[in-house]
């Protein structure tokens, strides 16, 4: 039996561990998305670009499912919490995921003429996903005030988060992409990965600043000296990509996937940053996880369930990206 | 905060209705597709290759628009619904919990496989995908409907302070109206599925495709409606006497009897009035819905005056319900007759493939008033006996709610006349399509065996 004290542990790593893999794999391909280039003459970029996201998008989303019903089966006070007070911007990504979910399958099936407008749901959609996804992140962080620093903030998060997703995605491209569309993905992981860089840096200044818990804990020694590991590594993660990008592709494609490694590494530094400033809290200031976690005897009929489950599902999941590993290639629905 | 509570139940009522229309189809509609995919691997016959081709492009879009409404859904309880997760979030979490894991990811990942994967994976790992799906899509339908149906006869747990606390998970999940209710939405999801295929094969019919394949999914949707529409009246009967058991006032709303009465007769037709509590323009068969119900012509049927405020509006319940059983009734008489012409006669009469073609959607109009049966039945509780909906509404403004409620609906109606629109427009497609030159697998890898058998076997086609 396990104790009390410790479900609450055990339930917000697993959150913790779905958000991320829900930041990655999502990512991606809302990234994939909100890059979508919208002129006439890259339709055939526009197929190769959706065709690369086309087995995965459905399940990587499903993280998301995953990483809030945690948080509803877990911590019920910090969900009711969260979202009352991120009621808007929570249904516009809702709108956001449905439009581009849709989107993705009419275009490949309405008639003609349609194809472009559906184009421009999936970019709108995605666009309005990783926008609402980034103020909320904001919103979060800065407990929920409504002053007007606090919206500057939220649509800097908001731009941010917009621009670490095009950067994610830009490099899952660069590994599933050919020829010129590699070549442009490259770029646009260059210009995505400079703006990322900047915003992880705000908010590294802002968050400390604001919340003068999170500043005593990063800046308690002798703490400091393996906390501190985690931005420095963080910059290293930026620089050498940057480095690597600039001499990509190379002969026979090379290092095509270590980009989409290096970002996904800076996306883990950045989580692990966040989780160290507020961790016991589930809410910022407002609330911890014992304070509102669920029944123990809820969390351990679930526990039961997910240890089982989560590894198969891992499991699956690999084999699902073996089957469709290397380069995109056009979908045909069979 | 009167206005809230009315906008909240307006979304969720909203979001749920059109979610549901998806998986009505698909969860029926999968184990179709898992068949046209079982025939062809045992027989070659590429006319059962062609039948699922055509069927799996439209049960994608369905699929799409399934999941995307339905993490609107997830999201709902905490936005609108805070009172709902405070209450009994220690029950419902762990239900909804449980569909996540064993349902939704299954049928995701699955499905990039069945869809895309055709080229990439052996035959029969590819089927087997496609029953992993179809097994996905059954059980999250088994785990929400545990849920809902916990919803209305709660079992298996003790209140303290006001919060459910779990006691016995086995009892919470087969409560005693989930066998009956599960039962009867994966029987209405089949009936849906059948006569989306069979209306759509009509259409391609009557417009002039000659192909085999939309023959034989005519017939193979008509068969399957014709053995679960009856199967279906005789699960609604003892869903039925289920709900007269622990809920009756919701029975009372159905059959539309105020007063307690003895041999009260079956309506076809009335105007409930709420005010003089009464019926007008009644018209009935004398004592059938006590023999319905009771199994006696005389047996008593208790009156909705009997449980004070404690029952569900009226007028709603009374005509959802027979707009249910009107529908399902078509259904049976439309499946039976079109199997015994189509048997007798090898070809449908015009008449019938238009009939067939308006009945499409069938399945949604007795889907959704089903649903309003049961959901509007509840009222005025959200968990019966525990909370009232009234009570776990969100202190969000209304203006919010409003705000996205008219977001939710314009979107809802665009998608849906999308949804109806491209339907069709595969449909056309496919009538255009030469049988030969188009859908065949022309990559290569392991399909070239598929091909290889199929040519060697197609003179069957």
């Amino acid at each position: 039996m396990i104790d009390e004290q410790w479900l609450p542990v055990i339930f917000v790593g697993l959150m913790g561990f779905s958000v991320l893999v829900y930041a990655i794999l999502d990512g991606y391909d809302l990234g994939v998305g909100v890059l979508l280039p919208m002129g006439r003459e890259d339709e055939a970029d526009r197929d190769t670009m959706i065709a690369s996201i086309g087995p995965f998008w459905d399940a990587n989303e499903t993280w998301l499912v995953l990483a809030v019903g945690l948080m509803l089966i877990a911590f019920p006070a910090a969900y009711n919490m969260v979202f009352m007070h991120l009621y808007i911007p929570a249904a516009l990504m809702l709108i956001g995921l449905i439009l581009r979910g849709v989107s993705f399958d009419f275009r490949a099936k309405a008639a003609v003429d349609y194809k472009l407008a559906w184009d421009r749901c999936f970019k709108t959609g995605s666009l309005m996903t990783t926008l609402a996804q980034g103020y909320m992140l904001g919103q979060y962080v800065m407990g929920f005030e409504q002053g007007w620093a606090t919206q500057l903030f939220c649509v800097l998060s908001a731009l941010c988060v917009t621009a670490a997703y095009s950067y994610i995605g830009a490099s899952w491209l660069i590994m599933k992409a050919e020829a010129a569309l590699q070549r442009r993905s490259v770029i646009w992981a260059l210009c995505s990965g400079r703006i990322s860089f900047v915003g992880v840096a705000a908010v590294c200044v802002v968050n400390p600043l604001v919340n003068p818990g999170v500043f005593d804990r990063w800046f308690d020694f002798p703490l400091v000296m393996f906390a501190l590991l985690i931005p420095v590594l963080c910059v290293f993660a930026f620089i050498f990509n940057e480095i690597l990008l600039k001499r990509l592709p190379k002969h026979n494609d090379r290092h095509c996937w270590v980009p989409f490694v290096f970002v996904a590494s800076i996306f883990l530094l950045c989580f692990s940053a966040l989780a160290f400033s507020f961790f016991p809290e589930i809410v910022p200031g407002k609330l911890d996880i014992w304070q509102s976690a669920s029944a123990p005897e809820s969390l351990r009929f679930i526990l039961v369930g997910t240890v089982i489950v989560v590894p198969v599902i891992l499991l699956y999941t690999i084999f699902s990206y073996r089957v469709f590993h290397g380069k995109a290639t056009e979908l045909h629905y069979h | 905060m009167l206005e809230t509570l009315m906008l909240s139940r307006i979304q969720f009522a909203a979001n749920i209705s059109f979610h549901i229309l998806f998986p009505a189809i698909n969860i029926g509609m999968c184990w179709f597709l898992l068949y046209f995919k079982v025939r062809y691997d045992f027989s070659g016959n590429p006319v059962w290759m062609r039948a699922y081709r055509f069927w799996v492009k439209i049960f994608a879009l369905t699929f799409a628009l399934g999941v995307v409404t339905g993490i609107t859904m997830s999201f709902q309880f905490g936005t609108n619904w805070p009172g709902y997760m405070e209450t009994v979030g220690n029950i419902a979490g762990p239900l909804l919990g449980y569909e996540v894991l064993t349902a939704f990811f299954l049928e995701a990942t699955f499905l990039g496989i069945m869809l895309f994967g055709i080229n990439r994976v052996p035959p029969k790992v590819h089927t087997l995908a496609i029953l992993l799906v179809a097994i996905g899509t059954t059980l999250s339908a088994f785990w929400i409907l545990a849920l809902s149906s916990w919803m209305h006869t709660p079992t298996g747990y003790e209140l303290r302070d006001g919060v459910a606390f779990p006691t016995d998970w086995w009892a919470i999940i087969f409560n005693p109206s989930f066998p009956y209710r599960l039962t009867h939405m994966l029987l209405a999801s089949g009936l849906t599925a059948s006569f989306f295929i069979i209306g759509i094969s009509a259409y391609r019919i009557r417009k002039g495709d000659t192909k085999k394949a939309p023959y034989k999914t005519l017939k193979t949707g008509l068969i399957v409606a014709a053995i679960l529409a009856p199967a279906q009246a005789f699960v609604g009967d003892l869903h039925g006497l289920n709900t007269l058991e622990h809920r009756p006032q919701k029975i009372a709303a159905m059959e539309g009897v105020w007063h307690t009465e003895k041999g009260a007769p079956l309506l076809l037709f009335a105007i409930p009035d709420k005010e003089n509590q009464t019926n007008h323009w009644e018209l009935g068969i004398p004592n059938l819905a006590s023999l319905i119900l009771t199994h006696d012509l005389d047996g008593e049927i208790k009156g909705i005056t009997d449980f004070g405020d404690d029952h569900p509006p009226v007028g709603a319940v009374f005509w959802s319900f027979r707009i249910m059983v009107a529908v399902g009734l078509l259904m049976m008489a439309a499946s039976w007759f079109g199997l015994y012409r189509l048997r007798k006669k090898g070809r449908l009469p015009f008449w019938m493939l238009k009939t067939l073609e308006v009945m499409t959607f069938s399945g949604w109009v007795a889907t959704l008033a089903g649903w309003y049966v049961t959901e509007v039945g509840r009222q005025p509780w959200l968990v019966a006996g525990i909370l009232r909906t009234a009570d776990a509404v969100t202190p969000v403004p209304a203006s919010s709610v409003g705000f996205s409620l008219t977001i939710y609906l314009t979107l809802y109606a665009v998608l849906l006349y999308a949804y109806i629109h491209t339907v069709r427009v595969i449909a056309r497609k496919a009538i255009l399509t030469e049988e030969f030159e188009t859908n065949e697998p022309t990559a290569s890898g392991s399909l070239m065996n598929v091909d290889a058998k199929g040519s060697a076997k197609g003179g069957t086609s």
